[in-house]
């Protein structure tokens, strides 16, 4: 059944309150996204009915357990077009997905005088693993330019990718400037100079279909909770041949094939990977939330999207003294807007606000290079999912508008 | 109700505090001096202070950050001019509290002016904009050595 955009809210209990006595408009779903009703009670369901240890009972319940827990294995490797769902890791987010391919192929294979190029709109997660990388193993860290609409400029990116470039790694849609970036088209440049291409998917996934054989790319990262499942779950895909060559990084239950008093083989990935109880829990909540929006079908989530920012961004660009980071033409937008009022602190916008129920984020948005290079210390950031509306665009526009009138009077 | 709850935070004097802050620039003849980071927006701030006679003679600040941080440094710098080192440790404790709601006595005695930011208290996500200036004299009288440091941002203390 194909669900009504409008009528999606009433899945979100939590959107249903008062904030400061205003009806809430939730507007910080690049932080992390509400979860559904079907989500929650499929976590409640799971701990209610099957809650076991996977891998390691014959009893019914871990069997249900288990059978859950890669049944959500396969559902992932399909939501992402995985040729198969052993190249699919459970971790707790994107950050740890990022860190596990710096720490473990990045360690392995990274010899001193190779580079690696990221670029100036990473988030701190796919940005510092590479740099750390990088002093461990005496390789090159290197920043790909943006355009001066944030996009990414393609001519550094020819420039910077070279024969001595052993990994590139890229956010796939930024979270700061919502821009989608042609990480297909950059993964060919990288796989031309035998580089691996790694692909930080956390603000694509919950925006846009994800095709991971289609983007020709080695490695792609995301996370749960930006896309309605809990937090605390995150995916790491990698091609099989790369991740059979990279040594696991967490050792103990789980993981071992055998272990002798000196020596110990090893699961095959991914389970070699996955040291320790996974958060089981996580990974049915996550397999809800792919039901969830498959039900929607994310062609419609991203066109959906598409439609909110056509609508709210040339109403932005009409206030006087408000800057907009990123492109102004709303077709190369994801759901994300980040903005300064002329003058004033996102702080203070951002806490004026929550005062007409308003949640927006406010700070550098773990990407302190990106605020350098925008030339400012913060910014205010709205993102939209798929259960605002055109109204909630417009309260923030009128909320905006307000905000600036405040400061400039010192009343309301 | 909206926006007019801001002018329990955003008083009057706190606007102007912000719009031309005291004593911003820099001092040549520090004695101590250090910079401290919020790492939440990532605003920085440069405390300087100099000495005579055990008291504070002169502070400046400068740095960027939103109204409440740089008015909260303005009023801790016209407040700490003339207070000794465990003076002004009194005051940081005491603008502490009262910004993150905990009751102190006397108040207005402690803190002159800057004992309007008690406002802030209603305001969590706002506290540490306000603390930042008066943990940053705090760690800068601290330190004796008279080059820059760069400080942490204590969470839990102070």
């Amino acid at each position: 059944m194909v669900k009504q955009m409008n009528e999606l809210i009433k899945d979100f209990p939590i959107l249903d309150q008062k904030v400061n006595d205003e009806q809430l408009v939730y507007l910080d779903n690049a932080a992390t996204t509400q979860k559904p009703r079907a989500v929650v009670d499929a976590v409640t369901n799971y701990y209610y009915h099957d809650n076991a240890n996977v891998h390691r009972g014959v009893h019914t319940l871990a069997e249900r357990a288990t059978a859950q827990f890669e049944d959500v294995r396969k559902k992932v490797a399909h939501f992402i077009n995985a040729p198969s769902e052993q190249e699919i890791i459970y971790t707790k987010g994107t950050t740890e997905s990022l860190n596990w391919v710096a720490a473990s192929y990045g360690r392995t294979f990274v010899k001193p005088g190779d580079e690696i190029v990221i670029s100036y709109m990473e988030h701190h997660s796919n940005l510092v693993p590479w740099q750390i990388l990088a002093k461990k193993n005496g390789a090159v860290l290197k920043y790909i330019d943006l355009l001066p609409d944030g996009q990414l400029d393609m001519d550094s990116v020819k420039k910077q990718i070279t024969d001595k470039t052993a990994i590139v790694s890229l956010a796939h849609a930024s979270n700061v400037l919502g821009v989608v970036n042609p990480v297909a088209k950059i993964a060919k440049i990288a796989h031309k100079h035998g580089a691996i291409m790694v692909v930080d998917g956390a603000q694509s996934t919950p925006y846009m279909r994800i095709d991971v054989q289609d983007l020709g790319i080695d490695f792609f990262a995301f996370s749960g909770h930006k896309l309605m499942a809990p937090t605390g779950i995150g995916i790491l895909w990698g091609k099989s041949e790369l991740l059979e060559q990279m040594p696991p990084l967490e050792f103990g239950g789980e993981m071992i094939d055998w272990v002798q008093l000196q020596e110990t083989t090893f699961k095959k990935a991914p389970w070699k990977f996955e040291g320790g109880t996974q958060n089981i829990a996580g990974v049915v909540g996550l397999g809800a939330a792919i039901d969830y929006l498959e039900s929607i079908g994310m062609d419609k989530i991203e066109n959906y999207e598409k439609s909110l920012i056509a609508n709210i961004l040339p109403e932005l660009v009409k206030i006087d003294g408000l800057e907009i980071y990123g492109p102004l033409d709303p077709s190369k937008r994801t759901g994300i807007i980040s903005f300064n009022l002329k003058g004033l602190h996102p702080h203070d916008v951002a806490t004026a606000l929550d005062m007409e129920g308003i949640a927006v984020r406010a700070g550098h948005h773990c990407a302190q290079p990106l605020m350098e290079y925008l030339d400012v210390t913060a910014t205010a950031r709205a993102s939209f999912y798929l259960y605002n509306t055109v109204e909630d665009g417009q309260r923030l526009v009128e909320a905006i508008k307000a905000t600036k009138e405040f400061f400039k009077n010192g009343i309301v | 109700m909206g926006l007019s709850r801001l002018d329990n935070l955003y008083r009057q004097m706190i606007l102007e505090h912000a719009s031309h802050p005291h004593h911003h620039g820099t001092l040549k003849n520090a004695d101590h001096q250090l910079e401290l980071r919020n790492p939440t927006c990532g605003d920085v701030l440069v405390v300087q202070v100099a000495m005579k006679a055990s008291k504070v003679s002169d502070v400046a600040f400068s740095g960027s950050g939103c109204t409440i941080s740089q008015a909260s440094a303005s009023m801790m710098t016209d407040e700490v001019i003339g207070k000794t080192a465990a003076q002004v440790e009194q005051m940081v404790v005491t603008f502490s509290k009262m910004v993150t709601g905990d009751s102190v006595d006397n108040v207005d005695d402690i803190l002159g002016d800057a004992a309007i930011l008690e406002g802030v208290a209603q305001f969590p996500a706002r506290i540490k904009c306000a603390t930042l200036a008066w943990k940053a004299i705090y760690q800068a009288i601290e330190n004796d050595n008279k080059e820059s440091t760069i400080g942490l941002m204590r969470h839990d203390e102070l």
